[in-house]
């Protein structure tokens, strides 16, 4: 009879160690991949390519404290989207949310800044930013509780609303026309020993355990499991889900708002429409690749914060375009996505199954 | 009748993942013989079939047709073997006749002619005395016509070889027999009928040969003039089970909830339920009858709050207070507030009942967390209600905190009925709490429910397995299109009695359904 010659079968989960190192063989042969395609692309040494990205992370102090700081700004972020992703509300408007949240603290730190004492501009602006981001994330929630609208299209638009927004506000307010906002770190959070991201990143890590508490050890994090998993057994045990919806739609802005205020506030005291540059959408992936456990969250928005910056100091040491960086952060992320398949399922060969039973 | 050879299975095997779906397998299906496959659910018998349907391809093992090895690597490549199967699921257009139906697929020389053809489905169905109208559309078809355009449908593309999956699972008593009657005017044409089954009494009424599966494996053929239900038991399980329920008398009957003249509407407006009125006894079980799809799960959902009634009211009478409740319109969480203990046992057990990803602890959680003021989750309580469970109720699993969707359906089950009685209710509703459950784990279940009875709770119980709403319950109440036809003493009622009120209203109704 005809056979195939190898089919593919479910496993038993893994035990920690072996997944660890499925996972170690995954990065390692990305490594080996990346190196063949850099030196068929480009006839660079990839020892010099991998030495050169890890400086760009490592480099320095200040590489170092930057290299953490968008760490904090994206662990922020995907802290944002998990619980909405967690009930499966697909809160594609991360960007949107921050973008609003930026332009909410930025337009408290222009009109009021020189107003208002500097502690009382401080609250105002958590203020407004965390209202803004609640705004933007809870106007998707109450369509997709009320009349059931799709919410990844409706998040969607509202980034673009977002950004036209932010558009018209450097439009109008800012008078010399170049449309750039002037930085105004004056008016911005206070900067702990010196260190000007060591305070957003003190509150990243606090967010990090808030939210990890907050869905596995309350009642609040437990219902939105259940909304997630099945909502037809939410209503069977009287979970009002459009309460729960907009309850954690509003818990994801916030926390957008949060990361708003961190981004303008505490990092580049200005907003353009590019200030979060992506950020809202890579947040998923962090968020995703992590199984929506904020701790492991940790290590994948370092991952990608790494690749990125290495990336980019590869293509200013070797001139070379940045879409080589690019191809490498491409294929390294491929691997370890990938490998998630053999954690799961393994690859029998046919014939040797005879021999098994 | 000659006893020659049409299909023979040697040493078949088939696994899925790591598992055997069925384990070196051989099996003899005569030409002129209706031969049953017994086993139960997961023991393997559709994925055997569906081998030789053509819908699977064997990993191991050779099938003979008539002597020379076969290669079935399609369900087209069983029809040039002449053998057709009937799936439980039925596979037809609703927009399209039943002639249309039929001839779907067929790529026969010369002009399409809808009228030859009809001509021909009439021809066949005279042969073996089915009753059917070759141009009636199958959305306005009874669920045993639309299986009879399926059957229609295996004669037409001239199969020899006929299995059934679970033919009768749909079925009234009424229409089993009808059924019954054509399989065996088919035996005597020659034709060789297979049905996969795994209700005893049918094997032992239609069959001439039971070929027994168990855990994939082949156990063995018997001939059904030599055998009983208790070999065949003993055969299918793998040790002797004993098939009695106890049921005691009702006692200290009190008027526990009490549903008057309820009327409901689904999406499109349709109405599902019509004037429903019954009345639950404390210290008796309740039986609900009825063909699948009667308006039973919504009848049961409106009183656990949800599903939205137009009219009507559901009155729960509370033991403690005396007081008497008007639940309609009421959240699952108001009626819990109100202090009427009410447990549902939902169909759909991993889609309501249960959460399939989470732990044994987090699924007993989903009735008790919400108790006490604090922000944060009690899991001390669920956790030792799992274990308790899991002690009690013999539940087969690694640990409290496996998911629930990797425990097989009986197991998944016990939980469900455990945490719902752990509530100690007054009014405990189950939906098929049987369905896809093997011999020894349906025993439980009803022994439980008995217990629940005896303790003085009101059990409303929907079945579908005449003989076990029979030998279950106190009293029957039959329910037919959304109505309520009739209602009968279950100690004294036939399944012919009951068959006949399930099917009443859809005939008062212009005799559409015959």
């Amino acid at each position: 009879m005809k056979k195939m010659n190898f089919h593919i079968v479910k496993r038993e989960p893994m035990v920690w160690y072996k997944a660890v190192l499925v996972r170690a063989i995954a990065i390692i042969a990305s490594l080996l991949v990346s190196a063949v395609v850099i030196m068929m692309l480009t006839s660079k040494n990839p020892i010099q390519i991998y030495s050169s990205m890890i400086s760009g992370a490592f480099g320095s102090s200040l590489r170092i404290w930057s290299l953490f700081q968008n760490v904090a700004i994206l662990l922020c972020i995907a802290l944002a989207l998990t619980p909405a992703f967690k009930m499966k509300f697909w809160n594609c408007g991360g960007e949107g949310q921050v973008l609003v949240s930026g332009l909410a603290t930025t337009a408290v730190m222009m009109f009021l800044g020189d107003a208002l004492p500097y502690p009382v501009l401080i609250i105002v602006m958590l203020a407004a930013s965390v209202l803004a981001g609640i705004i933007w994330a809870v106007i998707p929630a109450i369509f997709k509780a009320k009349w059931n609208t799709n919410e990844t299209l409706f998040t969607l638009m509202m980034n673009y609303v977002a950004i036209q927004l932010v558009a018209f506000f450097l439009k109008y307010f800012v008078k010399s026309g170049s449309g750039i906002l002037t930085p105004m770190p004056e008016h911005g959070l206070p900067v702990l020993f010196g260190q000007s991201y060591l305070l957003n990143i003190i509150i990243v890590a606090v967010f990090t355990v808030l939210v990890y508490v907050y869905l596995k050890k309350t009642k609040h994090g437990y219902e939105i499991s259940v909304v997630g998993e099945s909502e037809n057994t939410a209503k069977y045990i009287g979970i009002n889900v459009p309460k729960v919806v907009i309850r954690t739609l509003v818990v994801s802005g916030a926390l957008c708002g949060i990361a708003g205020l961190l981004l303008v506030g505490g990092t580049n005291h200005t907003i353009s429409t590019t200030t979060v540059d992506g950020r809202g959408f890579t947040a998923i992936m962090v968020s995703w690749l992590a199984k929506f456990n904020p701790i492991y969250m940790v290590m994948t928005s370092f991952l990608i914060v790494f690749l990125q910056k290495g990336a980019g100091q590869v293509s200013t040491d070797f001139r070379l375009p940045s879409a080589i960086s690019d191809i490498v952060t491409g294929i390294i992320l491929f691997f370890i996505i990938g490998c998630e398949f053999f954690l799961q399922y393994k690859i029998l060969s046919t014939k040797n199954r005879k021999e098994n039973d | 009748m000659s006893a020659n050879a049409a299909i023979e299975l040697k040493n078949i095997s088939k696994y899925f993942g790591g598992n055997a779906a069925n384990k070196n397998v051989n099996l003899t299906i005569n030409r002129g013989e209706i031969l049953s496959i017994l086993g139960e659910n997961g023991s393997g018998k559709t994925t055997l079939m569906n081998m030789i349907a053509g819908i699977y391809f064997p990993d191991e093992g050779q099938i003979f047709i008539d002597g020379k090895e076969a290669v079935i690597h399609s369900p087209k490549d069983a029809f040039r073997y002449k053998i057709g199967m009937i799936h439980q699921h039925f596979k037809l257009v609703d927009v399209f006749s039943a002639t249309e139906n039929i001839i779907l697929g067929l790529s026969e020389k010369g002009r399409f002619d809808l009228k030859e053809a009809a001509q021909r489905v009439k021809e066949i169905s005279d042969r073996y005395g089915f009753e059917i109208d070759p141009m009636k559309k199958i959305h306005e078809m009874s669920v045993s016509e639309k299986q009879t355009v399926e059957i229609i449908k295996v004669l037409y593309r001239g199969a020899d070889i006929l299995i059934l999956d679970e033919p009768t699972a749909v079925l009234t008593p009424q229409e089993t027999r009808k059924l019954f009657s054509v399989l065996r005017k088919m035996r005597e044409d020659g034709k060789s009928i297979v049905i996969i089954t795994h209700k005893l009494h049918e094997v032992l009424s239609l069959s001439d040969k039971v070929a027994v599966l168990r855990k994939g494996e082949y156990i063995g053929t018997v001939k059904t003039s030599e055998t009983d239900e208790g070999q065949l038991t003993e055969m299918m399980v793998g040790k002797k089970v004993s098939l009695n329920i106890d049921r005691s008398e009702p006692k200290n009957c009190e008027e526990r909830l009490v549903v008057r003249n309820l009327n409901c509407v689904d999406r499109e407006g349709v109405k599902i339920l019509n004037n429903v009125s019954f009345t639950a006894h404390s210290g008796e079980i309740l039986g609900i009858a009825g063909i699948a799809g009667s308006g039973q799960r919504e009848l049961l959902e409106a009183i656990a709050g949800l599903q939205k009634v137009n009219e009507g009211e559901i009155l729960y009478n509370n033991p403690k207070t005396g007081a008497c409740d008007n639940l309609r319109d009421k959240t699952p969480m108001q009626i819990r507030d109100l202090g009427v203990r009410l447990s549902f046992v939902p169909e759909d057990r991993l889609g309501m009942g249960l959460v399939g990803n989470m732990d044994i602890i987090d699924n007993m959680m989903l009735r008790s967390y919400k108790k006490g003021k604090s922000l944060f989750l009690e899991r001390k309580g669920p956790r030792d209600l799992a274990e308790k469970i899991i002690k009690d109720l013999e539940v087969v699993t690694p640990d409290a905190k496996t998911p629930v969707r990797r425990l097989s359906g009986g197991n998944i089950q016990k939980i469900l009925v455990g945490r719902e009685i752990a509530a100690s209710p007054t009014v405990l509703m189950a939906a098929y709490p049987v369905r896809g459950l093997d011999i020894g784990a349906s025993y439980t279940i009803y022994n439980l429910l008995n217990k629940q009875k005896e303790k003085g709770v009101a059990v409303v119980f929907v079945g579908e397995d005449l003989d076990v709403l029979i030998e279950l319950c106190d009293r029957i109440i039959v329910i037919g299109s959304g109505s309520i036809t009739g209602e009968v003493d279950a100690r004294t009622a036939t399944k012919e009695e009951i068959g006949l009120l399930m099917t009443k209203s859809a005939d008062s109704k212009g005799g559409q359904a015959k």
